[in-house]
């Protein structure tokens, strides 16, 4: 079942079609999947002290109703060394359509995966886990799950990816940490049950993934048309 | 709903048989279970009258005594006033023929005949399709019999959206020497789906493997479908048609774009077991294998051949169908040598593929099936048998069958299907080793039996 608090923001997101990634990350961390350390900063100089706060190197990324694809627009900013490079980035960011602030968050590492999840029309909720990052759709390198997925679709699904050797330690490149993989998608296969047919779609990308940590960096929640509802 | 009428009925009234039209479906329909079938059909027409010296009933209230099954071949508008007849004549069910209804647009009528059959808890398979195969019982096909071919009896239940696909597909089958349980065409499927097809032949107990060809699913009945699929022990099968269609739809998410419609379905099917095959070859293929063998394999195959090329070509078909051919162990080897004759000992190549060379006979034949039928380390064995190699006997697709019966192995056999070859390809077959006509074919058939392959 969803919490009020989780039935808020998708209501709250409903006029956009979407919700907002700082809100889409709140989400997430509500229903326990792991987020980076993140401020959705509405000024300049709450933009600098969240990044004193969290130490820099930080992200910036725009948050933007009408930017639903922000490296599209060059909307998004990792490894910014000091408030220097800070500062340009914001002022970069706001004269982009709709600007409402930027997302300072921590600068994480690792593969970058993708797990997503749509509204499927034959077979409902369905789980995806592939090799992400912004060339997601050139390489295609997924496999798709009906949801809720049990800990071996998450196994059968690492190993179906092309790239599957990539997380496995190729070439002295540390893999990436299985148990907290799987349980990040089944954490989320979870969510995805409990929204339902709330949702049309659902992208985390990446999700940057280490022999330490997996960790949701951006999520995209694509909500279903009103009238489905 | 009970579906026993419709299956096996012994008494079928066959709706809108022509009095002046002889090519008209019903009349096909007529004859064909009138002159051919263990069943007794009366013909219907509101005219009356007399149809080949039989008595043309006016209606369904007409007829004496019960009526198990009526196929209906009126126009679509005379449908619902067929359907009130036979609901309140109390008939077991219906396969109705007649077709525009959702098909040209018109739902409205396709909804009102459902509804009625629904309330009366009355089965229909249909409108607008060829109805129910049964072999050896009876068929609807509105197909003059002696343009079908038409498969034994056998342990295959086929359920297809399309007629078309069905009828051709009883051709594949019946190259194959492939016997149906039952098969179906569903047509617009208005009442009766897939899902209640799968549910049915599960429970029957001629049924071995269950196969599909499917369009598409209703609003969430994939998952219904999947989940009962993978509760049943039975090997389900399923050739999806319409793998190109989503592509052009706008979407806004990355994974809405990769994981489009046939996607989703393809791995979807493979999570729960159900074997995807990808064409119509595959198809037959498949369902020869996994209604001889149904339990899943890793797919370690031994290969045993007498052409080095013809194992060469099986090994590389093997391996991109994900198969592995092992290299054998030393101690196989061992026996494997230990088992051949004199002259085939020093020459044939104990590697995977082994090959027995043109010098084999008979008992080399079978001594190496024996030992690869007792190694741990491969879980199948994959037989290419060239009958013109000089030293094979007509008998030994029966001794080597008797050799599978023994340790319970997965064996399949190629032999080129042409007439001569015959008594070595059903030595087989009548010993239930199923046979490919082509070396694809069986490597189909070993793929099958991994029956879990998510990738």
């Amino acid at each position: 079942m969803l919490s009020p608090d989780l039935v808020g923001i998708i209501e709250a997101a409903r006029p956009h079609g979407w919700v907002l990634e700082p809100e889409a990350l709140r989400l997430l961390g509500m229903a326990g999947v792991r987020v980076p350390r993140f401020t959705w900063a509405r000024s300049l100089p709450d933009a600098l002290a969240a990044a004193a706060e969290i130490g820099y190197p930080v992200a910036a990324k725009v948050v933007s109703p009408q930017i639903l694809h922000k490296s599209d627009v060059k909307g998004v900013q990792p490894g910014i060394a000091d408030s220097r490079y800070l500062t340009d980035a914001y002022e970069r960011f706001s004269r982009l359509p709709g600007f409402e602030g930027v997302i300072v968050a921590e600068m994480l590492s690792g593969h970058e995966l993708i797990v997503g999840a749509k509204l499927d029309f034959q077979f409902g909720p369905v789980v995806l886990l592939g090799i992400g990052g912004t060339a997601v759709e050139i390489y295609k390198d997924t496999a798709t799950r009906m949801a809720p997925l049990k800990a071996s679709d998450v196994q059968s699904m690492l190993t179906c990816l092309r790239g599957s050797r990539l997380l496995t330690g190729y070439r002295g490149a540390p893999a990436v940490n299985r148990s907290k993989l799987i349980e990040t998608v089944l954490g989320f296969s979870e969510l995805v049950m409990a929204l339902g047919d709330r949702i049309d779609s659902i992208d985390l990308n990446p999700v940057f993934c280490s022999s330490e940590h997996c960790v949701v960096a951006d999520a995209r929640i694509v909500l279903a048309p009103a009238t489905r509802i | 709903m009970n579906f026993t009428p419709l299956f096996k009925p012994k008494t079928i009234a066959v709706a809108g048989v022509s009095l002046s039209n002889e090519r008209h479906p019903a009349n096909v329909i007529y004859n064909k279970i009138h002159l051919r079938y263990p069943v007794k059909v009366y013909p219907v027409n509101p005219k009356g009258g007399a149809f080949k010296r039989d008595r043309v009933y006016r209606s369904m209230d007409e007829i004496p005594g019960p009526v198990d099954l009526a196929v209906i071949a009126v126009r679509a508008d005379h449908v619902p006033e067929t359907l009130s007849q036979c609901i309140r004549r109390k008939v077991g069910g219906a396969v109705i023929v007649s077709g525009g209804f959702a098909e040209i647009g018109r739902t409205d009528l396709q909804e009102e005949i459902t509804a009625m059959a629904r309330e009366a808890d009355f089965p229909f398979i249909g409108p607008n399709c060829l109805g129910i195969y049964a072999p050896g019982h009876f068929d609807t096909f509105f197909l003059p019999g002696e343009r079908l071919v038409r498969p034994n009896p056998g342990h295959v239940g086929f359920v297809s959206q399309s007629g078309g696909v069905l009828v051709d597909q009883m051709v594949k089958f019946t190259e194959q020497g492939l016997g149906l349980s039952l098969a179906v065409s569903i047509g617009n499927k208005a009442l009766i789906r897939e899902l209640d097809l799968l549910r049915h032949l599960a429970a029957d107990p001629e049924t071995r493997v269950i196969a599909f060809y499917v369009e598409g699913f209703g609003r969430n009945e994939g998952r219904a479908f999947v989940e009962l699929a993978a509760a049943i022990p039975k090997p389900v099968i399923v050739l999806k048609a319409g793998k190109t269609t989503a592509g052009s739809r706008a979407v806004s998410s990355h994974t809405a774009s990769l994981a489009g419609d046939y996607q989703v379905f393809s791995d979807v099917l493979a999570q729960h077991g159900i074997v995807e095959a990808r064409n119509e070859f595959e198809l037959t293929c498949f369902c020869e294998s996994l209604s001889h063998y149904p339990r899943a394999i890793e797919g370690r195959v031994g290969i045993i051949t007498v052409s080095g090329g013809h194992g060469a070509l099986a090994s590389d078909i093997c391996a991109d169908l994900g198969l592995h051919v092992p290299r054998l162990s030393e101690t196989v080897k061992g026996e494997l040598r230990a088992g051949l004759s004199a002259n085939v000992r020093d020459i044939a190549s104990l590697e995977n593929p082994v090959d027995l060379t043109g010098s084999a006979v008979d008992d080399d034949f079978v001594a190496a099936l024996t030992v690869l039928s007792e190694a741990a380390e491969v879980d199948a064995v994959l037989l290419l048998l060239l009958p013109y190699s000089p030293g094979i006997s007509s008998d030994l697709g029966a001794r080597l069958s008797y050799v599978h019966q023994q340790s319970g192995k997965p064996l399949v056999a190629y032999v080129p299907h042409v007439e001569k070859y015959r008594i070595l390809i059903e030595g087989f077959e009548l010993n239930n080793v199923p046979v490919a006509s082509s070396i694809d074919g069986a490597a189909f058939m070993m793929e099958a039996m991994r029956r879990c392959r998510p990738c």
